[in-house]
């Protein structure tokens, strides 16, 4: 099985785009020349990759190689602080989300982000789900409970915690609340998940709950994962990205990545002989 | 392991702790004496009268705080529905902007130069545009007075709160596409709420004793009265007035009413704490 490369004539640099395979399903985003700097430092150089849609694309590598950043240009997170600033083009739904006119917080309800410690609101758990919900639609309490229910029931937490939905969401346990994120991001429907290390912070158990999730969650969300451990991006994903140092190394389907990976490199930080 | 080293650690350690403890019960005197001074000599004072009369013509013998008390609360009571609303928004304007605004640099720089000003030179500030402007004392002057003093000390508390908030919280709440103000108002406020009640009782607190600026603005009232553009009887002012005439019931009645200051902003102190125990949820 070979990679197919294509040369784009749009991009200015003469770097191929990494795709994984011809018969990839359509792109959901697609990363074109992104380069990113933290004032002068530079975080990311000239990444171009898909990310396909209904699918789960993984990023790995060591600390620092800049698979977060990435994760953060995808909903312009890097916008909260000055000093930061992203160049090249990010096409989501055949528009670039890094051109200054597109509407961030509408970009951020497209595509949702649970991070690595779980934050859930100080309000009850209903609340919680719902104020999502409320920033962009105008639901009637019976529809509402019935999106908070529904948001539950696809984070596999409704039944836990159904009958205590007017108690704050900081009573429940770290799995139970990374949880609550995701049903709190799932609510609002966007069309992409982003997951920043969303396991690393909790108990096995939790973590194995929370992979079931993911697998659930990709036949209706396209989504992006970013992990620490090789193992769970080996276990859930269908296209896995290999970052050092802010460039991208390699990227292609996960079972061809872990098994025959191309590149030394990346056979390097898999084996374990390096990160 | 060397027993010499060792000893003379545990010595060093034993001398710190000595001098910590020492400073403390030196400290603890100061205010146990202080609150034994008070009470010793005002408590005595308490009575139907003292709480329903008001300030009596020297040598009668039944008179009371009424009027202080009320005129006291009235200040007081409107300097926080002024200050409360002002130094919370100023205090989110600083926690939102504070690393990014010139101008919110310079709100700080002078917040913190009017939380260290002198009061009397607030009292004398407010006396030249409130009251020589119009020729009388009053009790809106006083209460204007004395919002100047409390709006820095809820600007400071409030900006401070909000700071403790994680930035993984307002993150998650942009994430969902909230827009800034929503993040701030709906979400950070919310995660300290107890820490900014805290701040605004500890305000208060501060005000409800506060002498020299009521000096200059609000003066004092021999009478009952609830008319805020007139002069009002208020604690600190006559406390200050009895206490430097010659007349031992007015004395006595003084020492009450320092004694029931202390008592109130004693009482504000320890709700604040006990009550607002967990001041940041998140």
């Amino acid at each position: 099985m070979t990679a197919s490369v294509q040369t784009p004539s749009f991009t200015s640099s003469a770097r191929p785009v990494l795709s994984a395979d011809a018969a990839m399903p359509a792109a959901a985003m697609q990363v074109r020349g992104l380069s990113f700097f933290y004032g002068k430092f530079q975080g990311l150089n000239d990444v171009s990759l898909d990310i396909a849609r209904n699918c789960v694309t993984a990023f790995i590598g060591p600390s620092g190689c800049g698979k977060s950043t990435l994760l953060r240009t995808f909903n312009r997170m890097f916008d909260l602080y000055p000093g930061q600033r992203a160049e090249g083009e990010i096409l989501f739904n055949g528009r670039n989300i890094l051109d200054p006119a597109q509407d961030v917080n509408l970009l951020r309800a497209r595509i949702g982000m649970v991070f690595q410690k779980p934050t859930p609101f100080p309000m009850t758990i209903y609340e919680n789900i719902a104020f999502g919900v409320r920033l962009y639609e105008r639901l009637s309490k019976a529809e509402m409970d019935e999106r908070v229910e529904w948001s539950l029931r696809k984070a596999a937490l409704w039944e836990e915690v159904k009958n205590k939905l007017d108690q704050s969401g900081l009573s429940l346990s770290g799995g139970q609340q990374q949880r609550l994120c995701i049903a709190r991001m799932v609510a609002v429907k966007p069309e992409v998940l982003l997951l920043d290390e969303p396991t690393s912070a909790l108990d096995p158990i939790s973590t194995a709950k929370i992979e079931e999730l993911v697998n659930e969650l990709k036949s209706d969300y396209t989504i992006a994962i970013v992990t620490h451990n090789m193992q769970q991006a080996a276990r859930i994903s269908d296209y896995t990205a290999y970052m050092y140092l802010g460039e991208l190394i390699e990227f292609g389907q996960t079972d061809q990545i872990f098994v025959k990976p191309r590149k030394k490199a990346t056979e390097d930080y898999i084996t374990g002989r390096f990160g | 392991m060397s027993g010499a080293i060792y000893t003379r650690r545990r010595l060093t350690n034993g001398a710190g702790l000595g001098f910590a403890y020492a400073s403390m019960a030196i400290g603890l005197l100061g205010l146990a004496w202080i609150l034994w001074t008070l009470f010793y000599n005002g408590l005595s004072a308490f009575s139907y009268d003292f709480f329903f009369n008001s300030t009596p013509a020297p040598g009668s013998a039944d008179g009371g705080m009424a009027n202080a008390i009320v005129g006291s609360l009235m200040m007081v009571g409107f300097a926080t529905l002024v200050s409360t609303p002002i130094g919370i928004l100023a205090g989110i304007y600083l926690a939102e902007f504070g690393a990014t605004s010139k101008f919110a640099a310079v709100t700080r720089f002078v917040t913190d130069v009017m939380l260290s000003a002198p009061s009397i030179v607030i009292g004398l500030f407010v006396y030249a545009i409130a009251v020589a402007t119009v020729r009388h004392f009053s009790g809106w002057a006083g209460s204007l007075a004395l919002s100047l003093i409390a709006i820095p000390v809820v600007v400071r508390t409030t900006e401070n709160m909000l700071k403790l908030v994680p930035g993984s919280l307002r993150e998650a709440a942009f994430a969902l596409g909230a827009p800034r103000w929503k993040v701030s108002l709906a979400v950070t406020l919310r995660a300290v709420r107890g820490g900014i009640v805290t701040g605004v009782l500890l305000a208060v607190a501060r005000i409800a004793g506060e002498t020299a600026p009521l000096l200059f603005t609000a003066l004092s009232n021999q009478f009952f009265s609830t008319d805020m553009s007139q002069p009002l009887a208020n604690l600190p002012v006559v406390i200050y007035n009895f206490a430097m005439s010659p007349y031992e019931d007015w004395q006595h009645l003084a020492w009450g009413a320092a004694a029931l200051i202390a008592l109130i902003v004693l009482g504000i102190n320890l709700s604040a704490r006990i009550l607002f125990r967990n001041k940041v949820q998140a």
